[in-house]
Formats: C-alpha cells, sequence, structure tokens
C-alpha cells in the first residue's frame, strides 16, 4: 500500500515537474457572473468560450472566477490567484468598486489587470493596471459633439442619486464646459423610485433645448415616460448604459428618439464601411452568435474579447523577455501592453503610453438612437 | 411654481400616498393584532407585481413553488389539509391552465391568490412558534424574513425590472391637468378596501376578533378567541393588501425584485404617524408623506428621502414624550 501510494506521489510529482517544463500561460478572470450584476456577466463570460487554447505556441490556462457583484470577494478571489495559482495577467473585474479593490494588489505583485469597467486611475501610480472599457468622459464628449451640432445651448441634467448619479454628472459639467453648454438644473431620483413626476415637471419648467440623462439599465425609462407623458418635445440624451433591449421593452413608445452613445460592438453590422472596428467587430458576432444562439451581443462581451486581443498582441514579445510564470515574462508583458498601437478590438482602437492605459479615442463610442423599438446607429 | 405644476405634483403625490396608506393600513393590522412589525410586507409587493407580470408572459412564477413549499411545511406543522393541501394543489393546476392565456385580469387574480396565502404561511412557520416574544425579538425575526424573501426574490424573477400589465390605459384632460385612469383606478381600490376594512371590522364576526385581539390579547384570549386565527387572519389580511398595491403601483412603474422595502418603509413612516394604533391618522401621515415626497422631488430632489425620513423625528419624540416611560404592552 504504502509502495502504491509513493509511486503515485512520484507519478504526479513528474507531472508537476513536465507541466513546469512546458511552461503555460495562466490568465486569471475576476467577473460578476452572479449577484445584481449577473446581467453583465453573461456577455463577460461568454466571450472567453471563443477564446483558442494557444498563443504563440504556448498553452494557455483560463481561470474563471466569479465575485458575485461584490469587492471583498474580487479583491480575496485576486489574492488566491497570485499567491496560489501563479496567474501571468488579470482580466477584470468587470466591476469599478472592484477594480479599484484588486488594482493595489495587481501592482504590487506585479501582474498586469486589464479592468473591464470604466476606472479612473493614474498609469504613473499603478503602471500595472490597463482598462478596455470607454471612459464616461469619452462616451459623454461624444453625446455633447452631437448636441452641440444640433445647436443646443442648454441642457437640464436627470441622473441617479447615487455615485454613478454623480460620475455621469461630473463628465457632464466637463464637456458642458468645452462646448459652451449650460446646465440649467441637476434633478436626483433614486433606481427603486415608483415615481418620477415631479423632477420631470422641475425639469420642464426649467424649459431646457434638451436633457441629459445620468442613469442606466431599465429604471432610466421612468423619467422618459414621465417627460412625454407631460408633454416634453425636446431630444432626451442619454449614457451607454441605457443601450439595451429591456430599457425598451420597459419604455415602451415614449423612448423613441432617445440618442445615447455606447460601444461599436453592440451595432456591429451598421457601422460605416470606412470604420477599421467593422470588420473585427461583425465576426466577433458572428462568432459569438454561432456559439450562443439567441442571445444579444452587450458591450460586455466584447471588453472581454478586447481584453484576450490585447494580451495576443502583447505575450510574443514578452515571451523573448523571460518564461510564463516568472517575474520577468510579467513586467515585459506590461511593458508590451504599455506599447500597443493602433490595435483594432471590438470596443475602439487602443493606442497606449505610458500616461494613458486606456487608449480609447472617438471611434471607441458610436451615437444611436431608438427607433422603431430597436437601437439603430446614427449615421 | 404655478397653479398647474403644483396640482400635477399634488395629483401624482396623493397616488403615491395611498399606495404608502395600503402598507400602513397591513402594518397596524399586523402590529396590532400580533405586535409584529411586517418588515417584509413590501417585499411582498414586489412579489405581487412580480408574480402577475410573470404570469402575464405565460410562465407559471416561481413563488407558486414557494407557496407549495410552504404549504407541505404547514401541513407537517398543523394538518390543516384544506388550507394548506387542497388550496395549493387547486391553485397550482389553475396557474398551470391559466397561465398560457396571457389574460391580464386572470393573472391579476391569480397573482393575489398567490401572494395571499403567503402572509398566513409566514405566520405559521415564522412567527407563531416565538408569538410570545418580544417587540423587539419579532422585529428581529421581521428583518431576518426580508433578507430570506427578497433572496428568493431574485432568484424567482432574475435582477430585470418588469411591468404589470394596466388595468386600463385610459387618461383624460381635467383643465390643463392629465389625470391617468390608472392612478383614479388605485385611488379607487384605495378607498373601496378601506371601506371592505371598516365593514369587515365592524359587522362580522372575525372583524370583531381582531379588534378584540388589537385591544386587549390577553382579554381576548380569556373570552374564547383563538390567539392563532386572529394571528393568521391579520398576516392573511396584510399579505392581500400588499399584493393587490403590488398590481396597483406595478402597472404604473416598472417593479424590481428589491423595491418593495423602499415602498414599505415609506408606509412604515406613516403607520408611525398614526402611532402604530391610529387608523385615520396613519391615511392622514400616508398623504403627507405622499405630498411631501413629490414636493421635495420638486425643490430638491437629491435630498427627498432626508426630507421624507427627518419627518419621523418630531413625531418620535412626541410620541415618546405622550408616552412616558417603559409602557410596552405584553
Amino acid at each position: 500500500m504504502k509502495m502504491r501510494l509513493m509511486a503515485a506521489a512520484a507519478v504526479a510529482g513528474m507531472l508537476a515537474a513536465t507541466g513546469i517544463a512546458q511552461a503555460q500561460i495562466k490568465i486569471g478572470a475576476i467577473m460578476s457572473i452572479s449577484g445584481p450584476g449577473a446581467a453583465m456577466g453573461v456577455g463577460y463570460k461568454g466571450a472567453f468560450e471563443l477564446f483558442p487554447s494557444e498563443i504563440a505556441g504556448q498553452k494557455v490556462e483560463y481561470i474563471i472566477r466569479d465575485d458575485a457583484t461584490d469587492a471583498s470577494t474580487g479583491y480575496a478571489i485576486a489574492q488566491k490567484m497570485i499567491s496560489e495559482d501563479h496567474v501571468d495577467a488579470i482580466i477584470g473585474p468587470s466591476l469599478t468598486a472592484t477594480d479599484a479593490a484588486v488594482a493595489p494588489l495587481a501592482n504590487q505583485a506585479k501582474v498586469p489587470m486589464l479592468a473591464m469597467a470604466p476606472y479612473e486611475y493614474d498609469p504613473q501610480k499603478q503602471p500595472y493596471t490597463f482598462n478596455d472599457a470607454q471612459p464616461l468622459s469619452l462616451i459623454v464628449a461624444k453625446v455633447f459633439s452631437y448636441m452641440k451640432a444640433r445647436g443646443v445651448k442648454d441642457i437640464g441634467y436627470i441622473g441617479f442619486a447615487d455615485g454613478w448619479g454623480d460620475q455621469v454628472l461630473a463628465a457632464t459639467r466637463q464637456s458642458a464646459a468645452t462646448d459652451n453648454i449650460k446646465i440649467l438644473t441637476d434633478e436626483r431620483y433614486a433606481r427603486t423610485d415608483t415615481t418620477c413626476e415631479a423632477q420631470a415637471l422641475k425639469l420642464i419648467s426649467a424649459h431646457p433645448q434638451a436633457i441629459m440623462m445620468g442613469n442606466s439599465a431599465t429604471p432610466a425609462a421612468l423619467p422618459v415616460v414621465a417627460l412625454r407623458r407631460l408633454g416634453y418635445k425636446g431630444p432626451i440624451y442619454g449614457n451607454h448604459g441605457i443601450v439595451s433591449p429591456a430599457f425598451i421593452k420597459v419604455g415602451g413608445a415614449a423612448v423613441n428618439g432617445v440618442i445615447a452613445a455606447t460601444s461599436p460592438v453592440v451595432v456591429a453590422d451598421q457601422l460605416p464601411d470606412s470604420d477599421p472596428i467593422k470588420p473585427v467587430a461583425t465576426k466577433f458576432v458572428k462568432d459569438y452568435m454561432a456559439k450562443f444562439p439567441g442571445q444579444g451581443v452587450g458591450p460586455f462581451a466584447g471588453y472581454s474579447f478586447d481584453a484576450f486581443l490585447l494580451l495576443q498582441a502583447a505575450i510574443p514579445p514578452a515571451l523573448k523577455a523571460g518564461k510564463p510564470g516568472t517575474e520577468a515574462f510579467r513586467v515585459a508583458l506590461r511593458d508590451a501592453l504599455e506599447n500597443t498601437h493602433a490595435l483594432v478590438g471590438v470596443s475602439g482602437v487602443y493606442d497606449m503610453s505610458p500616461t494613458n492605459h486606456n487608449g480609447q479615442d472617438s471611434r471607441a463610442a458610436v451615437l444611436v438612437e431608438v427607433k422603431d423599438g430597436a437601437w439603430k446607429a446614427i449615421q | 411654481m404655478d397653479s398647474f405644476i403644483f396640482f400635477a405634483l399634488l395629483q401624482d403625490g396623493i397616488t403615491t400616498g395611498a399606495i404608502y396608506l395600503l402598507l400602513a393600513i397591513g402594518l397596524l393590522i399586523t402590529f396590532s393584532v400580533t405586535r409584529v412589525i411586517f418588515v417584509p410586507q413590501g417585499d411582498l409587493l414586489a412579489f405581487g407585481a412580480l408574480t402577475a407580470a410573470s404570469l402575464q408572459s405565460g410562465h407559471v412564477p416561481g413563488t407558486l413553488w414557494l407557496l407549495d413549499g410552504f404549504s407541505v411545511l404547514a401541513l407537517v406543522m398543523s394538518r390543516n389539509w384544506l388550507a394548506w393541501g387542497v388550496y395549493p394543489l387547486v391553485l397550482t393546476a389553475a396557474a398551470w391552465f391559466l397561465a398560457p392565456l396571457e389574460q391580464p385580469a386572470i393573472s391579476i387574480l391569480l397573482a393575489l391568490a398567490i401572494v395571499t396565502p403567503m402572509g398566513p404561511l409566514i405566520w405559521r412557520l415564522a412567527f407563531r412558534p416565538v408569538a410570545d416574544a418580544s417587540v423587539l425579538s419579532l422585529l428581529i425575526v421581521s428583518m431576518a424574513l426580508h433578507f430570506v424573501i427578497i433572496g428568493m426574490g431574485l432568484v424567482f424573477f432574475g435582477p430585470e425590472e418588469a411591468r404589470v400589465p394596466a388595468i386600463t390605459d385610459t387618461s383624460f384632460d381635467l383643465g390643463q391637468l392629465n389625470i391617468s385612469g390608472q392612478s383614479l383606478c388605485v385611488l379607487g381600490s384605495c378607498v373601496v378596501l378601506v371601506a371592505g376594512l371598516r365593514w369587515f371590522f365592524n359587522a362580522t364576526m372575525h372583524g370583531k376578533a381582531l379588534r378584540a385581539a388589537a385591544s386587549d390579547r390577553l382579554g381576548a384570549r380569556l373570552v374564547g378567541i383563538d390567539a392563532n386565527a386572529t394571528g393568521a387572519l391579520a398576516f392573511g389580511l396584510a399579505a392581500f393588501i400588499a399584493a393587490l398595491a403590488g398590481v396597483l403601483i406595478g402597472a404604473v412603474t416598472p417593479l424590481s425584485y428589491d423595491a418593495g422595502f423602499d415602498i414599505g418603509l415609506k408606509g412604515f413612516v406613516a403607520a408611525i404617524m398614526g402611532g402604530l394604533v391610529s387608523y385615520p391618522l396613519a391615511a392622514a401621515g400616508a398623504v403627507l408623506v405622499g405630498v411631501l415626497e413629490s414636493l421635495g422631488s420638486f425643490w430638491a430632489s437629491a435630498y427627498r428621502e432626508v426630507i421624507v425620513f427627518t419627518l419621523l423625528i418630531p413625531v418620535l419624540v412626541w410620541l415618546s414624550l405622550r408616552a412616558g416611560s417603559g409602557e410596552e404592552r405584553a
């Protein structure tokens, strides 16, 4: 019995040794697959099914973990990934709060991380953190450029009475200052509110030419329905948080004409042929739909896919500096990510630099409008 | 602020106030009869709305299986075959056959029939075994139940919001003011319910038993009123009222599984204004909360919740001054 055990141990040891000799790349992924963020998690996770198991001749192992939409769980997972699984890079987390929790950990351990939620940070202080989701300011600036072209001079703002409402307002103030548009009033409501009539009345009585919304998901339909019911005729604009079929389903006919900016992948087939993102995004959407028939492609699957594309491009040069699993490899991987140049993803075109670890430009946002019960790209 | 805006705000405030009034009534009934502050009542409101929405889209809602599961447990505990055996079976069969019809009226009636028995079941399973505990212990049980129910809501209905089919989508203009048929439905149901409850409490034996239990629990038992039956009845009424409020408000605005707690809390504020004993004062409180919320949203929308809940402080101070010290009813 003892002999047999020892033999088993020896075989296991040999297997482990060959494993090290083959030196596969380990990529950890932290995503909110369950909990309140589950609706987005489906997309984040789904994209992983499309990733190849080999990059640049190296085997790749993806370690996918669910943080249950909880920052402290995400932190614990990251800790385990770094100290026990010895991952070479982390994709995610997929929530801003979790990104903020995990970033110091990844930077300390020199593990490059690709955050997939809009997350503001200083690349000088957190050199190992990258981000492939459009910064809020980019999305809002796109909406404002459209407003300005349409001759809008003043707007009313309505948003959630929480962090998201504040963030969108900050971006709105910034864009309003550059585009010389006045913000007449700032109204707030809660996600769980059942009525928004009073705020809508206040907005209307300020007589703004247009309304900018700082809300997201289905509760975003509430002020639109109230404004239209009370007879507001001006255009209503929003951020990418509202671009989903569920928003139209809940809002019904009232949300017709609502304009927002979103990730190009959402309307891949409607992009102009001159857009470099179009071929990449349409292929991704086709592959994703083939894998998950009947499921729509939201922006979230695109963020996972772009994180993969960024790593795929950065791994070959990093392999020259060291073997996977070593610090030399991770440092070189970070340097290679920072040198990413004109990489075309499905959510934008990436041009990284030591001062910009997002690297997207205005091509990462596409204007869309609700028309006949669907989101349509504005040409 | 011109008169048009004022009346529009007033209309909005009274409609939401009517919903808070319904919940305040439910809270008062359960508290006065059993001393339980029925926190999960708000969650049952969300259950009512989401169950109706789910039936309307042709699905058999998860709440039905919850009802069946609870009934089996209750059957093991008390062998009441008619209430916990036959009723759930008939209802399950009915839902199974009627859900695919996707008829708004049937969906709403079925939702009421599914959510209402959850009140007595919650009483039987969670509160009756600890019925003699202190008010604080009962409140803790109530809070715990809230989290359990909200968790089940997420499992049954997912994180998305859903809308209940509207009973009517007509609206008409009164001067400048546009009044929606649905908000009249809310007010009408509220009036009918209050009148019905008044008749029930004054004219029926069960209603009188409830009043007796509310005014003196021990005395009621001495004259032969079954405390367990009154408890179950009180919870049943509260659950019915919550489900009704759910299908009413769910047609005005989409609700998610966790939307009920905030509404329940406002109902609680209204009930507190009635000192947790007076129905007319609670009614006035509910309308006050609704209108204040509406005006607050207009003037300073970011501070609306602060305004509503600050209202509680002077009321609580006044109540505790009036009550003196250490007056907890056993």
